[in-house]
């Protein structure tokens, strides 16, 4: 019984994105024939096996942009829409990179109370949201957006007093982190010299951690229950006020946690050449990946795919490389569609189901008829 | 011999995997009252949608004074004389009478002079008592009632339907309403009347149609039925009866309340002073018109409002200012009024559900972790024990029919050993043989020990089930009632202040019966 639902339940969740995709894939067609330019030509640049650097490229970019999501969807699951991931990033990863660069402490000690570090600035940031919604009432989705151009804002001011300036270079970076505290990739892709960030194991594990707390534990049921609805879990006994803080709290916590990889395995510092926008990125991600941790996982994989394929389109087809926004953009307004679509249709088949099965059942079932 | 005024044959209506009506036949004549009754789910309002054109029928034909009609939409009914009076009134409060009636029907007589002398002539005519210029917002509910008649009348109707339109009126309204409908009729109208209650049935109508299971299965003549007749026609078996037979009621207090006050946004208390003992072993029922304190008085009970004033016991420890789950974790039960909002997760499966409220209790938490085998073997049990009709414990709560999810939140509420269960209208909404197994287990929660506080609008559920009853008015309690001698014309005057007590004085005697309420009444205008 319950491994069936569950198949048809897999089945429907992957008809939304699919139908998602194959929607990005007619509407971003017919704009480039509306354009003139060569839609074949565009989709084998797109579509041919990338080379094993990019492979590596890819896994890296979804390995950040799944943190990102990650952190987003622990609010959409209560019905908080954390916009602030990319505010509570940059300066999470801000605030880790000045500890980092001194050097304080030996090696591996120093990575972790930097990721410490990250993790406490980005729910503070976070919690000034939550905060302000519980005690005043102010939109989350307000809020985050002002706070994450406060955070753009106090990071440049504070980046230019801390900065380590290169002379002759106009490029404004931290203090570079020691050898001993960079974090050693994986080769784990054969024809390249270039690795996979190690914090791809941080990726995992938060993965993991966000699974289990969300479905595993009382907290996280206390979670689900407001997201789903808040009246019924105010009335079973949650104070949604704490949950709410709480909430937002590890959303900033998680987000902290974005940066890290491209930290400590990438640029070894923190500077204007941070990459930019993954908390946005995040959120589509999250809604295509339907906040599940392995759907978010496929979602970061496309993400950072369509990404990196799109590098080249400029250099052999002539067609700017923008293209993959657009193709990113209906992805998300179609599934957000079809996930609506998909769940309304899966609700009348659960209810036909179960009103078949119902009135298959002679007469009325004795209690003992019920038992399983 | 004229044709029916109305008349239905082989009405057949499919939806995905339920047959809502089959074969429902029947005819309605001219100038009388018919009234259609069945349990909820039974077809009724499915039939009705089909006869005012909202939905059409997959097979059987629909006649108007013998012609054949073909409904595409409301307005074809509109057309052909039949209008509909939803149980839910749709009406503007910040609009006038003469407003609302004209709304969409501006080209009738026109939305200034004309419009009101045609709405002061149907209102006249029929006695119905509304004026043209009162503003919605202050009218009480059975005048509301009666401007979406007229707004019927006015657009030309001559076949009136009314979906369960006592179910938002008080006794005294009930009789007003029925006065209507014997004026409409004599004056040539005819009116189509849905119900659930067997006796105003009997009292209004001139034939009732009864429908069990989505098909007509009798056509009877009030005069030669009895209402446990009609019932057993409309369950197709015996019937079952609220009443609660030997007291059980000991003298432990279980929830004492005293003086408690909840302070309002305007000067007047959404609750004042309210003192009441519930001992181990008895239902305390409280009647009232909806919106005189019940809800606030739950909440407040269950910690999702702090009280103003005053002091709620449970045993002999002070819970008023404890948070919902402590005080749940303390052994009260909550049924709360709107199962959908309050009581269900609908997207989650079952078995989250059995535990919603109790997601800090055994079986279904070890620690900090959800215990989901455990969580999983209390829902199964829950299920099984209350018969709740379910194909298994992964299903969501939404596939369930409505007395299916009470049964769901009873079991629920009665597993976790509770010693104080509050019920708000607990039998609303769902059909009679699942109120019959949720009276089953009140009386069951009764004889085990447990203390009662039943908050219902169904005042022979009251009557039924209750030891004591009270009726709050504007935030206070009346005098005890005693249900062994009350009878629904006393509790209905005491729900609209009629009977001209002060509300709020407790009698000393528990017995006290208010005699001759007075039959002279008021509406509720002034109990909204």
């Amino acid at each position: 019984m319950k491994a069936t639902l569950d198949l048809r339940r897999v089945g429907l969740g992957l008809v939304a994105p699919v139908l998602a995709i194959l929607v990005a894939f007619v509407v971003t067609s017919t704009v480039l024939l509306l354009a003139g330019d060569p839609v074949v030509e565009v989709w084998t640049q797109l579509l041919t096996a990338p080379r094993p650097r990019l492979v590596v490229a890819i896994i890296n970019g979804a390995s950040v942009y799944y943190m990102s999501a990650i952190a987003v969807a622990i609010g959409f699951r209560m019905n908080l829409f954390n916009i602030g991931v990319d505010g509570q990033y940059r300066i999470a990863a801000f605030a880790a990179a000045v500890f980092a660069g001194q050097g304080w402490l030996p090696g591996p000690l120093n990575v972790i109370v930097s990721l410490l570090i990250a993790v406490v600035v980005g729910a503070a940031w976070a919690g000034i949201a939550g905060w302000l919604k519980v005690s005043r009432g102010v939109s989350e989705v307000i809020s985050t957006i002002m706070l994450n151009a406060i955070a753009t804002g106090l990071v440049s001011f504070l980046l230019f007093r801390v900065a380590d300036s290169t002379a002759g270079s106009n490029v404004t970076n931290t203090k570079t982190i020691p050898t001993s505290s960079q974090v050693p990739g994986f080769a784990l892709v054969p024809g390249t010299p270039n690795k996979v960030y190690g914090f791809i194991l941080l990726a995992a594990l938060v993965g993991i951690a966000y699974w289990v707390i969300l479905n595993k534990t009382r907290f996280g049921y206390d979670l689900r229950a407001t997201g789903r609805s808040e009246t019924a879990a105010v009335a079973s006994g949650v104070n949604v006020k704490r949950m709410v803080l709480t909430a937002m709290v590890i959303s900033g916590a998680a987000a902290g946690l974005v940066g890290m990889p491209l930290l400590f395995g990438q640029d070894y510092s923190y500077g204007t050449t941070f990459q930019p926008g993954l908390g946005f990125a995040g959120i589509a991600i999250a809604l295509l990946g339907r906040n599940h941790p392995v759907g978010i996982a496929f979602g970061a994989l496309l993400w950072s795919y369509l990404e990196q394929q799109s590098n080249g389109l400029q250099i052999t087809v002539g067609v700017s490389s923008e293209l993959v926004f657009i193709i990113q953009g209906v992805i998300v307004l179609a599934v957000v569609i079809a996930y609506e679509v998909v769940r309304r249709a899966g609700l009348r088949m659960e209810q036909r189901k179960v009103a078949r099965q119902l009135s298959d059942q002679p007469g009325s079932p004795t209690p003992e008829g019920v038992t399983v | 011999m004229v044709a029916p005024a109305v008349e239905l044959q082989g009405i057949t209506k499919r939806f995905p995997g339920v047959v809502a009506n089959r074969d429902v036949t029947f005819s309605v004549q001219r100038g009388t009252v018919h009234a259609i009754v069945g349990e909820n789910g039974a077809g009724k309002s499915t039939l009705m949608k089909i006869l005012y054109g909202v939905l059409r029928a997959d097979e059987g034909t629909v006649r108007v004074d013998g012609k054949p009609l073909a409904l595409h939409g409301p307005s074809d009914a509109i057309d052909a004389g039949i209008g509909m009076v939803f149980q839910h009134f749709m009406l503007a409060d910040n609009l006038t009478v003469l407003e609302n009636v004209v709304l969409g029907a501006e080209n009738l007589h026109g939305i200034a002079d004309r419009a009101r002398a045609e709405i002061e002539r149907i209102s006249a005519g029929y006695g119905l008592n509304v004026h043209a210029d009162d503003l919605v917002a202050d009218l009480g509910v059975g005048i509301r009632q009666r401007v979406e008649i007229l707004k019927v009348l006015y657009r030309g109707a001559k076949i009136l339907i009314l979906d369960e339109p006592t179910a938002v009126l008080v006794p005294q309204e009930v009789d007003e309403l029925f006065d209507n409908l014997r004026e409409l009729k004599s004056e040539g109208l005819t009116v189509i009347f849905i119900s659930h209650k067997l006796d105003e049935v009997l009292s209004v109508a001139d034939s009732i149609t009864v429908i069990r299971r989505g098909t007509t299965v009798a056509t009877v003549d009030p005069k030669s039925v009895t209402s446990r007749q009609l019932a057993e026609l409309m369950v197709g078996s015996e019937l079952p009866s609220a009443s609660t037979h030997v007291s059980t009621v000991t003298d432990r207090p279980l929830l004492a309340i005293t003086g408690l006050t909840l302070a309002g946004a305007g000067v007047r208390d959404v609750l004042h002073d309210i003192t009441l003992t519930i001992h181990a072993g008895e239902v305390l029922g409280v009647a009232g018109v909806e919106g005189n304190g019940q809800a606030e008085l739950v909440e407040a009970i269950m910690g999702m409002r702090e009280p103003t004033a005053g002091r709620i016991l449970l045993e002999d420890q002070d819970i008023s200012d404890w948070h919902t789950r402590e005080i749940r974790e303390a052994g009260v039960g909550y049924i709360p009024e709107d199962r959908h909002r309050h009581a269900l997760l609908l997207d989650a499966p079952l078995w989250e559900n059995t535990m919603l409220g109790h997601q800090t209790e055994s079986p279904n938490v070890k620690g900090v972790w959800v215990d989901a085998a455990g969580a999983k073997a209390g829902a199964e049990r829950i299920l099984a024990e209350y018969d709740v009709r379910t194909p298994s414990i992964y299903v969501t709560a939404n596939s369930l029919s409505g007395g299916n999810q009470q049964k769901l939140i009873i079991g629920r509420e009665m597993s976790y050993t509770p010693k104080v269960l509050v019920a708000a209208h607990p039998t609303r909404g769902v059909d009679v043989g699942a109120q019959a197994a949720i009276w089953d287990h009140i009386r069951r929660a009764r004889r085990e020990g447990l203390a009662v506080l039943l908050i219902s609008a169904d005042l022979d559920e009251l009557i039924g089930l209750s030891d004591t009853i009270r009726v709050i008015l504007r935030g206070q309690l009346s005098a005890e009632f005693d249900p062994d001698v009350v009878t629904a014309q006393d509790l209905g005057a005491a729900m609209t202040g009629a009977d001209q007590r002060e509300p709020g004085a407790v009698a000393d005697d528990p017995g006290t019966r208010h005699t001759e309420a007075g039959r002279e009444t008021h509406g509720v205008e002034d109990g909204q």
